[in-house]
């Protein structure tokens, strides 16, 4: 892939997160979506570089902040529009609202909304693939305060003993809800302390998305030709509060001027501007024509769809009912 | 051909896992010496570390490492010597196990065996003791099993392998003594939702789990004995699917009923089987249902309290006598199950 090729798919990426966020911003107060959301809005680069470096047939498991990893991989928004209206062509038909994303047959294999359970599920993932030597690799995505709990750390311990080859992303935006890391952690740096395990470890403090899918390609072709699992520690800024679609500078747990100090490198701002330095301005221009029709189009199609029939209630619960 | 309850256990792993190659198994002390009571024996020899692992300690993550390969490809097993242990997996299996296949609207399923040994040892007090169905019993999404003779841990256990669903199947650790005669058939499988009629009977409907059945048999042996009464006794093997016709079939001939439940009454099992023949059977009762159960305690540890803690074939049979108006028979001339018979411990 050409750099511009590349770029132009990264901004894909980072654009369409960022403008499916801040469309559903518009019409959540509608009170139409009845689902709390945890939005992505300042994490696109991450989820941009890391969907860009995921291999067809791979694999990723995420959180309740799904929106931007959901998007970036599946790059399709009707059933995900259709899921927060709770509608019946909702990718699980209403069923897990917007905390839950997941798309099976693209090797989207859940979020959960319990912090870091879907941690060990990865391992689990991983090494169902290793075992079939299938040459999937499973990305297993989590923020910082994943860190703190157990599951954490016994998913770490056990894909390092077994060196089942997996990719932990850990994405830190310095939050938990609204306590900083300052007041929970108890060690300097959790990269260094997962150096110390027998795996490898990344990390990187940008905004570019481009320097993320580099970075990831590189645990990516370790992973495949070590078989031990990667560690990638990045950091990013949550522009808004943790549930919700607002601002919350006034409630006073961080400031506003920190906001802006993001802002400046803000991810799909920076690759903007990247691609109309490189000359590519007619491209970017119909790629967010694009997008914008494809998410409203969603949108409508999603109010306009029936919700399940009530029956859906009991259905899916066990396998051959 | 007779064989133990264990016995039985291990020989369903081993046709199951020659049968299937996505079969795997693994929990703390799978492949140790003892080889969980013997129940894994021979499955590392046969089928290598990548099939048959032990694990660090960490029953949560280990668990979630279970529905993760489920949901990839792999039936696995998860064992767990204490069912107390599984207690630190209750996050995944309450979490992620139970809502995995409602969460993909129904585009995943989840394979994945849980067995646990449940119950009394040897003075093991409240650790190393409980038995939990009901709180397993209460979550939708998950399947629990609970068998209580050599065949029915064979055949279940291979139809809990089979299963697409997320099977809980819990082993009391005094039935591993018990003999019977098992199949050796390898395709018989015994269909999970079914219960068994462990003796027939018409004047009273004795329901029972797990070990409660055991003594159940010895207290409708003595109450036919002494009282020419004729208890029918119920192991509905599978709590979750239930077969509740079959117990309300008894019981609309018995007239009455008795749910001896080897775990909590409070919010138990056991309310779960009382509640239902109430409503379904209640025209039918000449007395309300009866339920024995643990003592609202913690188990102690010493053999006098730990007596009192577990109910057993004497307290069904006072039960049947004051339902049936009998006056108590002398009980000091009948051989109970001790566990001196069998179990010296230490584990």
């Amino acid at each position: 892939m050409s750099q511009k090729d590349l770029n132009l798919s990264l901004y894909k990426k980072v654009y369409l997160v960022r403008q499916a966020e801040e469309t559903l911003r518009k019409y959540y107060p509608e009170d139409e979506m009845k689902t709390p959301t945890h939005l992505s809005i300042g994490e696109e680069a991450i989820v941009a570089g890391i969907a860009q470096a995921m291999g067809e047939n791979d694999q990723v498991l995420s959180t309740y902040r799904g929106h931007g990893i959901y998007l970036a991989r599946t790059e399709e928004t009707d059933r995900f529009f259709a899921e927060l209206y709770g509608k019946k062509t909702g990718l699980a038909k209403g069923k897990t609202g917007s905390m839950h994303l997941h798309a099976i047959d693209q090797g989207f294999m859940g979020s959960s909304a319990v912090v870091a359970t879907s941690i060990p599920v990865a391992v689990g993932c991983a090494y169902a693939n290793k075992v079939a030597k299938n040459g999937k690799l499973v990305f297993s995505l989590f923020g910082d305060g994943a860190t703190e709990e157990g599951a954490f750390w016994e998913s770490l311990n056990m894909a390092c003993l077994k060196q089942i080859p997996i990719i932990f992303i850990c994405e830190d935006n310095d939050l938990a809800i609204h306590t900083q890391v300052s007041e929970r952690q108890g060690y300097r740096s959790i990269s260094e302390i997962v150096s110390k395990y027998n795996c490898h470890v990344f990390s990187e403090d940008t905004t570019d998305p481009e320097k993320i899918y580099a970075l990831t390609k590189v645990a990516v072709d370790q992973a495949k030709t070590t078989g031990s699992p990667s560690f990638i520690y990045l950091k990013y800024y949550r522009y808004l509060e943790h549930v919700g679609v607002n601002e919350d500078f006034n409630a006073n747990y961080r400031s506003k001027e920190e906001y802006l100090k993001w802002f400046e490198k803000d991810p799909v701002k920076l690759q903007r501007e990247k691609l109309i330095k490189m000359g590519c301005e007619k491209d970017v221009l119909r790629l967010e024509k694009e997008i914008n029709q494809q998410i409203e189009t969603s949108i409508e199609r999603a109010k306009m769809a029936p919700f399940a029939s009530l029956d859906e209630l009991k259905i899916d619960v066990y396998a051959h009912e | 051909m007779n064989k133990t309850y264990c016995d039985a256990i291990n020989e369903a792993l081993v046709e199951e896992m020659e049968r299937d190659a996505r079969v795997i198994l693994y929990g703390l002390d799978v492949t140790d010496h003892k080889r969980i009571f013997g129940s894994t024996r021979n499955l590392l020899e046969k089928f290598g570390t990548e099939r048959c692992f032990g694990t660090p300690l960490s029953e949560d993550a280990m668990m979630g490492f279970g529905l993760g390969a489920a949901i990839n490809g792999l039936r696995p097993i998860h064992v767990h010597i204490r069912v107390d242990f599984l207690l630190l997996a209750m996050n995944q299996l309450v979490n992620m196990v139970s809502v995995y296949r409602y969460m993909s609207g129904g585009k995943l399923n989840v394979p994945l065996v849980i067995r646990a040994v449940i119950g009394r040892g040897w003075g093991q007090s409240f650790q190393h003791s409980k038995s939990l169905q009901s709180i397993f019993t209460h979550i939708p999404g998950l399947k629990v099993v609970m068998p209580s003779t050599p065949q029915d841990a064979k055949g279940l256990l291979k139809a809990a392998i089979r299963d697409e669903n997320p099977v809980v199947f819990l082993e009391h650790r005094w039935l591993y003594f018990v003999e019977g005669e098992v199949s050796q058939q390898t395709d018989e499988i015994i269909p999970l939702g079914k219960a068994r009629t462990l003796c027939e009977g018409s004047d009273y409907t004795l329901v029972a789990t797990s070990w409660m059945n055991v003594e159940a048999k010895k207290a409708a042996e003595v109450l036919k004995k002494h009282h020419g009464v004729s208890v029918e006794v119920i192991d509905p093997r599978t709590l979750y699917p239930l077969d509740s016709e079959a117990i309300f079939k008894s019981v609309q001939k018995t007239k009455h009923c008795l749910v001896a439940d080897y775990d909590w009454v409070n919010c138990g099992f056991s309310a779960e089987v009382a509640a239902q023949v109430s409503e379904h059977c209640f025209g039918d009762l000449k007395k309300p249902v009866k339920r024995l159960g643990f003592a609202h305690t913690p188990c102690p540890s010493a053999r006098c309290l730990e007596d009192q803690f577990y109910p057993n074939a004497m307290d069904m049979i006072r039960v049947v006598e004051k339902d049936l108006s009998l006056s108590p028979i002398d009980l000091s001339r009948e051989e109970f199950y001790t566990y001196e018979n069998k179990f010296k411990g230490p584990f």
